[in-house]
């Protein structure tokens, strides 16, 4: 078999799983099994998804968690990023944050929506900052992690070669960690979805978390089931363009 | 490169390097005299756990000693020495390109001219077609001679190889150490080269020091009686070359032995 078929197949088989999971459940539900007022079936799901598209409600939703997402994402990867770095390259700066974040670390961020509500009030800025702070936590731990574990060879190689502390920083730590720092920034990502549908439960009139939650309460099963679905798509979509990314970004790491 | 110029002089006096080990102290180096001339090519040959590789280091820059001191007279050479690692310690993140020319960028050489460099250097090592390419897309072999141009592209008054070849198959091996030979007789760099090969040691060393083991000593300083331009194969194949070869297998079975026996109690 050549390596295209191959390949055909694994996608074939990767598609099949998830197909055979929604026949299963439509076909319980077309035989009378449960009532469809709660247990809606996969068809009137996609009905009632492709009205809220037609719509635009789905849109403004999606776009609204959307920004918070990524907003919050940037806002807290960017420092998690330098922290972890300067961690791993100064031990003072390392004695200093260590403890702080093995205390903060194992709190629920959702535990802290209380507190930014208060600081931030109801508008985005609460959300995002929450999802900043989730962010925040996995991907320094894991840029610091890549960085302190870079193979010594490097470091002995860098200084016999004459690196400045600047060089060692942006040529040598940094890149050296950035295969561990991707692995934080995927864990990121689904912790980001995680804490803002949850925050969006309680303090919003928008998102999907807000839609999940308002069509409960409204017994609306159909259009909370549709509020997953589009979470799990997003979800699909972003590691794919993760994994891309990582391929653009990270060459070395091809095979 | 500049006719006539010769590398750097090496004085070591009394050079000690103890290690603080969980088992308590360990002696690496114990009292290290060694007088290196400019543009010698020098190779450091003794059994693993030697201090070979921790004398090499502390020359470096990369380690200190305990007790003890060296002197480089560097003649001139703006940059004192560069390294060649057992491992090519090329980054994985960089083109060869980008790595061969690290030692320029760090010390600020201007663009253009850094360019021409690692291009001389890319030629002189022959990967030129391969400029672009990642390290982990180039063999073994590819990997140590960008590694070597690495350390020439800084024109360094001395050049510190720890065990460069080891990892590499016998005829990568036998074409390296001839092309090292060659760059070594056009531009009379010092060169230091540790190896646990005895062969490798009289076949490119004008001078070749014996280490024993725990303690690290110098135990023999023999000079190597073959002229240069040397023709390495014809070399190794020649009657004088196999007996003198003999002569310090010897000098290491005793010592390795020693060691082993000393392990054992």
């Amino acid at each position: 078999m050549n390596a295209l078929s191959a390949k055909t197949r694994d996608r074939l088989l990767y598609m099949i799983s998830p197909l055979l999971f929604l026949a299963l459940w439509q076909l319980l539900l077309m035989a009378g099994l449960g009532d469809r007022r709660f247990i809606p079936a996969p068809s009137d799901i996609a009905v009632r998804f492709w009205q809220l598209v037609l719509s635009g409600e789905l849109a403004m939703h999606t776009g609204v968690t959307l920004l918070r997402v990524f907003g919050g994402f940037f806002i807290g990867a960017i420092p998690g990023v330098a922290c972890g770095l300067l961690m791993a390259m100064f031990r003072p700066v390392r004695f200093m944050i260590d403890p702080l974040i093995a205390a903060l670390f194992p709190i629920p961020k959702i535990a802290l929506m209380p507190l930014l509500l208060l600081a931030f009030g109801f508008g985005d800025a609460s959300k995002i900052a929450l999802v900043a702070i989730a962010v925040f936590f996995p991907v320094c731990v894991n840029t610091y992690v890549g960085a302190a574990n870079i193979e010594k060879i490097y470091w002995d190689v860098a200084r016999n070669y004459g690196a400045s502390q600047t060089v060692m920083f942006t040529r040598i730590v940094f890149f050296g960690a950035l295969p561990t720092v991707f692995a934080g920034i995927r864990i990121a990502v689904a912790v980001s979805f995680i804490v803002l549908v949850a925050a969006e439960f309680v303090a919003t009139k928008s998102g999907l978390g807000y839609l999940i939650w308002n069509s409960w309460e409204l017994l609306q099963v159909d259009i909370m089931f549709c509020g997953i679905v589009t979470i799990g798509i997003l979800g699909l979509i972003t590691s794919a363009l993760l994994q891309e990314l990582e391929r653009k970004i990270i060459p070395w790491k091809a095979e | 490169m500049n006719a006539g110029r010769r590398g750097a002089a090496v004085k070591i006096a009394g050079l000690r390097k103890e290690y603080v080990s969980g088992q308590g102290r360990v002696l690496a180096l114990d009292t290290i005299d060694l007088t290196i001339a400019g543009g010698e090519f020098l190779c450091i040959v003794g059994p693993s756990g030697c201090g070979k590789s921790t004398l090499l280091r502390i020359l470096a820059g990369l380690d200190h000693q305990s007790a003890g001191s060296f002197t480089v007279e560097t003649g001139g050479w703006s940059v004192a020495n560069a390294m060649v690692f057992q491992e090519s310690g090329l980054f994985p993140w960089m083109s060869v390109e980008t790595n061969v020319g690290f030692g320029l960028m760090t010390r600020g050489v201007p663009g253009p001219e850094a360019k021409q460099r690692v291009e001389a250097a890319l030629k002189l090592v022959g990967l030129t077609k391969f400029r672009h390419h990642y390290p982990h897309q180039l063999s073994g072999g590819m990997r140590q001679r960008s590694a070597i141009a690495r350390a020439f592209v800084t024109d360094p008054a001395m050049l510190l190889m720890d065990e460069p070849f080891a990892a590499l198959d016998a005829q990568n091996r036998v074409i390296l150490q001839a092309e090292l030979v060659r760059i070594w007789n056009e531009t009379r760099k010092t060169v230091i080269y540790v190896t646990h090969s005895i062969e490798e040691a009289l076949l490119m060393g004008d001078r070749c020091v014996i280490m024993t083991a725990q303690p690290g000593r110098i135990k023999q300083i023999i000079n190597v009686p073959f002229p240069h331009p040397r023709d390495l194969i014809k070399l190794s194949a020649a009657p004088e070359f196999g007996a003198l070869k003999l002569d310090i297998w010897h000098v290491l079975e005793e010592e390795v032995t020693r060691a082993r026996a000393e392990l054992e109690l």
